[in-house]
């Protein structure tokens, strides 16, 4: 076996062009996952019309906004073009210049400060269905945010003029008179009632007092009843079972994993199926190498091979992504049971396909799907449906080292161990697919 | 006189079909046994089985120095070498394979004997079709066994490089080793071999001297059957004595030829 390896690790380095695919491929993953997780999504332009009066502000209980600035704070999520005139944005928009143009007119002011007219936003775009899409996608996303953020303005200066209104003082309008505060007048009163005389005075006087008490403490109240209106929905999330993975380190484990694959079942299957190519494998079998020797000596040279890349995209896009170092030993555990089970599916395409071509095709019609079902969540496809890419996703390789790499990476469910338990399995059931493949071989 | 090969009763089937049916025949060191036979006879069937390359479905192959098959050169139809190899990394890569105690000297042996001394850092792929087929020769012979086994080892060559081929394995006869070829040349059977085996549709119909095959012809076929009983080893001819080499008969070929496309009208076949 040790020069059938030798020799195909000659061949192999002698095929310039599949080494370089080896290493091209990969670390163009790496850098398209890396730039993908680490990028911002670039901000549409959009074009401003503020047709506001310079300097307008609008009034919110006690606070004073500016409605130009508050605009620009508004509109952070795109890339604002300021424009002079409608005239001026539709023709950006009709040019191309810009995604879209949001005209802000001259009474968003006064409506907004008015408290019983809404304001209105006019929206301007062209393009397709992708385009109007994403613009109003992001408009929409902005225009939340901007109710919401009125909202809490609102929320806040109602608070405000009900501490006022509970504590006393000044509601910040000019000249208004310093107010007695609400909570402050039970005792007021009752020390008043104290020098009143039994009769319907007093009587009258203890209904004001006990009714300023029960006012008093209903308005402390509503202050939670008014945040409750601004936000009336909060989401409290629950996780039922595994451990929380982060969404970037889970995209670089799903990377890894295909690459592995990828790296591990072409080259497998593309060994077996070169041997029959080259008409050799009739003359190995004929006493000079075994069939159990010969599929352990293909599956480790493409397993070690898809090991040494998948490790060196890991830790290529450890350059963007945050990984643990300390669990590299686990890692590399996973990698190289995952890498063991592709190289045997790998022999076991080779073995049946026969010939290179169509143990190519033949791997990567296979692979393809494999890697999708295995990623396709619970609840999104029809129950019967989810549990045959669940029985699909078992037989093969795919999502068991996946779940073994972002178990080892991210601490993930199922524990590394089932995982690796699974794929010994597979390797197991594979070598036998791949002996029973090369039976007839040299018949 | 040695014997090296035991070909005894061997059957194969492929599903319904019948390749080879009880085919029978010894070897002796030095000889060179010429199989013959229209396409689908059953030639390159015989000779995998005979190479181990394929089990048979019945009967068996025995020889002194045959170990699961080891101790049988095989030089199949198509070269099986690497073409991303230079000549000489295959010749090593198949001495270590075969367990030969000095790789080295075996491989600088080949070289010389197949004459691609000069070339033996070229990578196979850059080889001609001739050159190539002297590796798949070379890499046959490696471990110089007693019995060398080849599937229509010229038919990719020109006339010049198939005189230098069956100089090269009458040398090797020479020396005692056996040689089983199959050809659609008959004229290279008839120069060549010592004996011709004819195989038609599985069933081994003739094996004997070419010029017993003329004369069986030139009789009218014989008792349709009857030279099934030239049995193994029943020329008691030696190999050396054939005087195998190119144009070492004197014969014309197109004789064989002739004599073959009779002999097997005269069995209705």
């Amino acid at each position: 076996m040790r020069w059938l390896l030798r020799k195909d690790a000659l061949i192999l380095a002698r095929s310039r062009l599949l080494v370089a695919l080896l290493i091209v491929y990969p670390v163009a993953i790496a850098l398209l996952i890396g730039f993908a997780i680490s990028r911002a999504p670039s901000r549409p332009r959009v074009a401003i019309v503020d047709e506001t009066p310079p300097g307008q502000t609008v009034q919110v209980g006690s606070q004073r906004v500016d409605v130009h600035q508050y605009a620009h704070q508004l509109f952070s999520q795109v890339q604002s073009v300021d424009v002079h005139t409608r005239a001026e944005a539709i023709e950006k928009v009709k040019s191309a210049q810009v995604l879209a143009a949001i005209v802000i007119p001259p009474d968003i002011g006064s409506r907004l400060g008015s408290g019983v007219a809404q304001a209105h936003l006019e929206l301007i775009y062209n393009g397709n269905a992708l385009v109007q899409s994403l613009v109003q996608s992001q408009l929409r996303s902005a225009l939340a945010q901007a109710n919401l953020g009125f909202s809490e303005q609102i929320q806040q200066a109602a608070a405000s003029a009900i501490d006022v209104l509970l504590r006393g003082g000044n509601l910040g309008v000019l000249g208004a008179p310093n107010l007695v505060g609400l909570s402050s007048i039970p005792g007021m009163l009752q020390r008043v009632i104290a020098h009143q005389p039994p009769g319907a005075d007093r009587a009258t006087l203890q209904k004001v007092a006990a009714f300023a008490n029960f006012a008093a403490q209903n308005l402390q109240l509503s202050k939670n009843v008014l945040s409750t209106v601004g936000q009336p929905i909060q989401v409290r999330s629950v996780l039922l079972h595994g451990r929380r993975t982060p969404l970037d380190t889970f995209a670089v484990v799903v990377a890894v994993t295909i690459s592995l694959m990828f790296v591990c079942v072409l080259l497998a299957a593309g060994g077996v199926a070169l041997e029959r190519e080259e008409h050799a494998l009739t003359r190995l079998l004929r006493g000079l190498v075994s069939r159990e020797a010969l599929l352990a000596e293909k599956s480790s040279l493409a397993a070690a091979c898809g090991f040494v890349v998948a490790f060196a995209l890991l830790a290529g896009v450890s350059a963007f992504v945050a990984l643990d170092w300390s669990r590299a030993g686990l890692w590399l555990a996973a990698l190289a049971v995952g890498a063991l089970a592709f190289g045997t599916l790998g022999v076991a395409i080779g073995a049946l396909a026969r010939e290179v071509r169509a143990s190519s095709l033949l791997a990567f019609l296979l692979s393809l799907p494999l890697a999708f079902l295995a990623l396709v969540p619970a609840g999104s496809v029809a129950s019967g449906l989810y549990e045959a890419t669940r029985v699909i996703s078992f037989a093969f390789p795919f999502k068991a080292s996946l779940q073994a790499l972002d178990s080892a990476v991210n601490s993930a469910s199922p524990g590394l161990g089932i995982s690796v338990a699974h794929l010994a399995g597979l390797t197991l059931a594979f070598g036998v697919i791949a002996r029973l493949g090369l039976r007839g071989a040299a018949d | 006189m040695t014997q090296t090969l035991s070909v005894e009763s061997v059957g194969k089937r492929f599903g319904d079909l019948h390749a080879l049916r009880d085919v029978s025949f010894d070897a002796n060191a030095g000889e060179v046994i010429g199989v013959v036979g229209a396409n689908g006879a059953g030639k390159t069937t015989l000779l995998s089985i005979i190479a181990g390359a394929q089990q048979p479905s019945s009967g068996c192959v025995r020889g002194p120095a045959m170990h699961n098959g080891r101790g049988i050169g095989w030089v199949p139809q198509q070269p099986a070498v690497y073409s991303k190899l230079s000549v000489a990394e295959n010749l090593r890569l198949f001495a270590h394979l075969e367990g030969i105690a000095k790789p080295e000297p075996a491989v600088s042996r080949m070289l010389e004997q197949v004459g691609l001394q000069g070339r033996a850092r070229e990578l196979v792929e850059h080889l001609s079709g001739g050159n190539r087929q002297r590796v798949n020769v070379a890499v046959g012979l490696i471990a110089d066994p007693p019995v060398l086994v080849l599937d229509e080892p010229s038919a990719a060559l020109d006339p010049g490089q198939r005189e230098r081929l069956w100089q090269f394995i009458g040398e090797r006869a020479g020396d005692g080793t056996s040689v089983v070829f199959s050809t659609h040349m008959l004229h290279e059977a008839q120069l060549f071999a010592n004996r011709v085996i004819v195989l038609d549709r599985g069933e081994l119909l003739f094996d004997g001297p070419p010029l017993e095959l003329i004369r069986e012809a030139a009789r009218g076929g014989g008792d349709g059957g009857g030279d099934r009983g030239v049995g193994p080893g029943g020329h008691g001819r030696d190999g050396a004595d054939g005087g195998v080499g190119p144009g070492g008969h004197g014969r014309d070929g197109a004789d064989l030829e002739h004599a073959l496309v009779a002999f097997l009208e005269a069995r209705g076949r």
